[in-house]
């Protein structure tokens, strides 16, 4: 009898507490759904380089700094920092701080989360590169010994996450995601940072959901108890999915569904233009291009060509046109907001077809060529297109543009191949934002370290010395002086031919306010919805 | 003048053969014929009687973009059914595309009679090991769906080409992959029907008087196995057309520089939720009724040509 | 009956063995995984690094050799993409996708069945002739225009039914089901009707010209001869002896809907196979691309294997000549 009156008892209790969880729970719970074309790569802050990831990781982790919406640098892990020697910076960490598994954050973490970033098969240690190590001065002092010294430290340190030392020792994640060993690592679906939100459930290409962090140390902005993410790949598909009322906010808008997303009722569009520059390059090495049908010579060397073809696009039909008047025309590779930016080199050559004629006539092509040019079509908004309108306007000046617009997968690995003549490229300079990252990778000569995404291969050796100087000079005066003689450089010699900084458009559900930054990056912890 | 005459009978006899018969029987089946053949036409005759040429270039102006049809507000008289993003005309791109479309499935299927037909007489006059080995692997390929083999042929074939040749050569890649993915219809078909010819006395008697076995198939079972070969090849067209078009679809078409009807359909697809319907709708259309037609042709074919249904 | 399995068993492995070769050589060509895997402003010689880490700089026949000796102890390694085991992506994804085919199988067969028969006996009746016409119509278009003119229809224009995904699943074991839920339901009808269109009218004209065959045989004109009533003849005799190519289409029917779910995968968002397969393809995900295509392989052959078995059983005649796999192929 005791024991049935003990389990009515308990039946009871659980009934009462069944019933009264609803009730609790009725303090309305804000929801943010949102779509975006991919799914982040992994949980592993550590395993991908890719901007999208890092950003929606640092949701969860957070780096010594982070950036705020104006693309500054303000203090997060981190609450000071001095420079003691040009290569020694010292970091004085924030005290209180919490994982959350609730475990404290000290100096140990930092240490641990550097020698787990720069494992020689972390993907990311390519962003932490400048760093030789970090050295633990007390629980809440770091120092981070340089190669060299470094004006942009703190740039690149944004999206590195820092990690629990004692929570991926315990779960065996303190390496890096091995995908080649089969080393199939905890923190790949699980993860336990200092961040705004904290992962709830993960399921890969379907959704990850994330729940608000009551312990975040700053004083949240935002108003989200539960964030919910859905990777839709198909842009038809997203935009139904955010005319059918299922998202608060979706990004990329195709440029073409803007109005109809706008006319619609209880959605918005939110526009800006983005970091990233369009821009065309080409081969200047081979003497003799293989889809070309000059014989014996390549005429891209040839700086008149170049010109030429400078000339003949005509950038406000692209804008007004194939970009719907939402690009931003630019006469650099570098947007204004990037760090050594100057107006002084921000200058297109005209649109005129008359001097693209003659300048070909000079360089001995009056009758115009042939030649190949290399466009992704799924990477860059309207990339396909605006290829397309290029080769259109080519075509009136006599050259003979054979498009091949395939797949970014396919187009890069014919770029890194260094078989393309002539091809399209978009770079946003981030995560540093600076003059040098675009310098080091687009313009130096390529030698195995520096000028990665030169597939063209200009070389100029000044440019290369410049660049040197840049990477470690403190004075700003100085530095923004070199970057200025670089970029005129390469201006002067048609190395590249820019096109615009394309437009990022965002929809969102009325009610909803998210700020929106250049570099294309969501920050969910500055969202606030109704 | 004779000669004339001599070509007149013939037709009025054709004409009152059984299989025209047939053909005057059904309005469906004549209509169907009508608009392939128009169609056909169209793309046959696409340089000379499309408005303009999309391929070329400087024959496109992007200033022309995205202007609807004729009959809407803002039509314009040049481009009856409007223009795409790139300021090609609609028209002349559908002619066009149809003219890539046919012409990949046609050459594909024409592909796939050559090698299931061939095959399928040596397997079936030469049996034994040969038979074996052809058939299993008809049955190992039958058992994988078109678009499956299509997609691998594709992959491998593009692979195998230099960077710098292969936009060039993609709508040979293209016919080849359908046509690899085709062949084996034809080839069973073929072969039962070898079976059975092969112990005619007409081909005993070839035998005897020293034909050789090439001879043999070509001049004496090929004629008597050409019937049904000639419906699955019809019924073939129509499914290779969709196997473009899916392919296209998918990405591993023709470049889009030179749209197929299926490249205009996923480029359409894009701009339906922002109102520019035409861009999809007509390549859509036009697609369905010329596969539609060559459904009914294919019908109607087998129907006649197979005397126990009638 | 013993031997006839085995030798289509041996069959089968050499044919998976093709198909894991064929699908292997493919990925030399596709693209380059390093490129996205490292991000974009990786050196020179991180790229190299990655490369050599995964052993894409290896010669092919040792890369081949390497693979295959994988996939034979259960080891497919892991998704470039997503830095998942492929098995278990593949797993998760299995369900969405058999799901998928089965309902649109299903829904084919269901409809697709009786309208064939239908279609059969009454050759000439408009009904029959309305039928036969929209069946035409049915394979005639694409299934990419059929998927986007249903969520332009009933999600953007009426909203009743989601637009893509799943809706909600529940777990039974490792098998993630959608049909447990209201929102799973209602995500599925979308695409399993796009993707049921096609067989769907497949089926039925096949079941109608197989009927006709059957319906001018002597065995149902003796059968009529006798005064059995067309009730009887019609579905009692010439019905019954449709049922073999029933069967073959159920099996290839299946198979293409598994097939042909690529595309409408990728219009609905649909998390199984065919989304994999084509996200892997854009991300150059090469040991997922070789698994997903050594597993469809895999799953044809058996199904084939079924097909052929049940025939043995169904059809007395074949035991004699021992079953090469004739009468498929319609």
């Amino acid at each position: 009898m005791t024991f049935l009156r003990r389990a009515v008892g308990a039946i009871a209790v659980a009934v009462s507490l069944w019933a009264a969880a609803p009730a609790e729970a009725q303090a309305p719970t804000r929801t943010f759904r949102w779509a975006w074309q991919g799914d982040i790569a992994s949980m592993d802050p550590y395993a991908r380089r890719e901007t999208f990831t890092l950003a929606f990781l640092n949701h969860v982790y957070e780096g010594l700094v982070r950036y705020n919406e104006r693309l500054e640098i303000e203090p997060a892990l981190a609450v000071s920092w001095e420079i003691v020697e040009p290569t020694r910076w010292r970091f004085r960490l924030r005290q209180g701080v919490r994982f959350h598994n609730g475990a404290p954050f000290t100096a140990d973490d930092v240490v641990f989360s550097y020698e787990r970033a720069a494992a020689p098969n972390a993907i990311f240690r390519g962003n932490i590169s400048p760093v030789r190590g970090v050295e633990k001065v007390d629980d809440h002092t770091v120092d981070l010994l340089l190669y060299d010294p470094n004006p942009i430290l703190l740039r690149g340190l944004t999206d590195w996450g820092i990690m629990n030392r004692a929570w991926a020792v315990a779960n065996g994640a303190d390496r890096p995601v091995e995908p080649t060993r089969g080393h199939d690592s905890y923190a790949a679906l699980n993860a336990n940072g200092t961040g705004p939100f904290m992962l709830r459930s993960r399921e890969v290409d379907v959704r990850t959901v994330l729940v608000r962090n009551p312990n975040w140390w700053d004083r949240p902005q935002h108003n989200i108890d539960e964030v919910v993410f859905r990777p839709i790949g198909s842009a038809a598909t997203r935009v139904a999915a955010m005319l059918a009322g299922e998202l608060e906010l979706m990004f990329p808008v195709p440029l073409q569904d803007i109005a109809r997303l706008q006319a619609a009722p209880r959605i918005r569009i939110l526009q800006e233009p983005e970091l990233r520059v369009i821009f065309f390059a080409f081969d200047v090495t081979r003497d003799e291009l293989p889809d070309s049908n000059v014989r014996g010579r390549n005429p891209l060397k040839d700086l008149r060509v170049r010109q030429a073809i400078y000339h003949a696009i005509d950038i406000e039909a692209i804008r007004r046109v194939v970009m719907r008047g939402a690009s931003v025309p630019v006469g650099t590779l570098m947007a204004r907001e990037i760090n050594g930016y100057d107006a002084s080199f921000d200058r297109r050559l005209p649109y005129d077809q008359a001097a693209a004629r003659r300048l070909l006539g000079e360089a001995g092509f009056p009758q115009g060529f042939e030649i190949g040019l290399d466009c992704p079509n799924d990477r860059y908004v309207n990339d396909e297109q605006i290829c397309a309108a290029v080769v259109g306007m080519l075509a009136r000046v006599g050259i003979r543009v054979n498009l091949s617009a395939v797949p970014g997968s396919q187009w890069i690995a014919k770029l890194n191949a260094r078989q393309s003549s002539f091809y399209m490229l978009g770079w946003a300079g981030l995560p540093v934002v600076d003059a040098h990252h675009f310098l080091s990778n687009l313009y130096m000569t390529p030698d195995g370290r520096f000028g990665g995404n030169n597939y063209g291969g200009y070389s100029s050796a000044r440019v290369d010395e410049l660049t040197r100087a840049i990477g470690s000079e403190l004075n700003q005066q100085r530095r923004q002086q070199m970057i200025t003689e670089a970029f005129q450089i390469v201006q002067n010699d048609v190395a590249t031919v820019p096109l615009h900084r394309q437009p990022l458009a965002w929809a969102v559900r009325e009610g909803v306010r998210a700020p929106q930054a250049a570099d294309n990056v969501l920050r969910i912890w500055t969202v606030r919805m109704d | 003048m004779s000669a004339l005459a001599a070509v007149r009978a013939r037709v009025a006899a054709a004409w009152a053969s059984d299989i025209a018969w047939s053909f005057r029987q059904s309005r469906v089946t004549m209509a169907a014929a009508l608009v392939t053949l128009l169609l056909v036409g169209g793309a046959v005759l696409a340089p000379w009687i499309a408005p303009t040429d999309p391929f070329d270039p400087a024959q496109v102006d992007l200033m022309n973009a995205e202007i609807p049809p004729l009959w809407s507000a803002e039509g314009d008289a040049r481009f009856v059914l409007g223009t795409d993003v790139q300021g090609r005309d609609m028209l002349s791109a559908i002619l066009y595309g149809g003219r890539i479309s046919i012409a990949v499935g046609a050459a594909a299927v024409a592909f796939a009679m050559l090698l299931g037909v061939t095959l399928g007489l040596v397997s079936g006059y030469l049996g034994g090991r040969v038979d074996a080995a052809i058939m299993r692997i008809a049955d190992v390929q039958l058992s994988f769906p078109s678009i499956l083999v299509a997609l691998l042929v594709h992959g491998i074939l593009r692979g195998l080409l230099p960077a710098s040749s292969r936009e060039a050569l993609s709508v040979y890649v293209l016919i080849i992959a359908i046509g690899l993915a085709d062949w084996v219809q034809f080839a069973r078909t073929v072969r039962s029907r070898t079976l059975v010819e092969r112990d005619r006395e007409y081909v005993q008697a070839a035998r005897i008087i020293g034909r050789g076995p090439a001879a043999i198939m070509r001049a004496h079972i090929l004629p008597n196995v050409m019937s049904p070969v000639l419906v699955i090849a019809c019924i073939s067209l129509a499914t290779a057309i969709l196997t473009e078009a899916s392919l296209s679809f998918l990405g591993v078409g023709v470049p889009a520089t030179q749209p197929s009807l299926g490249t205009l359909i996923r480029i359409g697809n894009n701009y339906l939720f922002s109102g520019q319907w035409w861009m999809t709708v007509f390549p859509s259309i036009t697609l369905a009724v010329l596969v539609l037609a060559v459904n009914i042709l294919g019908d109607w074919l087998r129907d006649a040509l197979n005397p126990l249904l009638r | 009956m013993i031997a006839y399995v085995l030798r289509r068993l041996i069959q089968s492995m050499l044919v998976m063995l093709t198909v894991a070769f064929v699908a292997f050589s493919l990925f030399s060509f596709v693209g380059d995984p390093v490129a996205n895997m490292a991000g974009e402003d990786a050196s020179q010689r991180d790229r190299d690094q990655l490369r050599r880490d995964l052993g894409l700089a290896d010669p092919f026949p040792l890369r081949f050799v390497r693979f295959v000796g994988g996939v034979l102890q259960g080891e497919f390694g892991f998704s470039y993409r997503n830095l998942q085991p492929v098995a278990r992506l593949i797993v998760d994804r299995l369900p969405a996708t058999v799901e998928l085919a089965v309902s649109a199988t299903a829904l084919a067969l269901l409809v697709g069945v009786p309208m064939g028969v239908y279609c059969g006996l009454n050759r000439s009746s408009a009904l029959a002739q309305a039928i036969q016409a929209v069946s035409l119509v049915g394979i005639s278009l694409p299934t990419f225009v059929t998927g986007i003119l249903l969520i332009l229809t009933f999600s953007v224009g009426l909203g009743w039914l989601p637009p893509f995904g799943r809706g909600d699943t529940v777990r039974i074991g490792w098998w993630q089901t959608g049909l447990l839920s209201v929102s799973g339901i209602k995500s599925l009808l979308l695409p399993s009707v796009t993707l049921a269109m096609f067989q769907m009218a497949l089926v039925m004209r096949l079941v109608r010209s197989e009927m006709m065959e059957v319906l001018r045989k002597d065995f149902i004109k003796f059968a009529r001869a006798r005064g059995l009533t067309s009730r009887a003849v019609n579905f009692g005799h010439a019905l019954r002896n449709t049922l073999v190519p029933v069967i073959t289409i159920t099996g290839l029917q299946f198979g293409s809907a598994v097939a042909f779910a690529i595309v409408t995968e990728t219009v609905f968002q649909w998390p199984g196979l065919g989304l994999l397969f084509v996200q892997a393809v854009a991300y150059v995900d090469i040991p997922v691309m070789a698994t997903y295509l050594v597993l469809i392989s895999f799953f044809f052959v058996v199904i084939n294997l079924v097909v052929d078995l049940l025939y043995y059983a169904i059809d007395p005649r074949l035991r004699d000549g021992g079953p090469g796999g004739t009468g498929k192929g319609r």
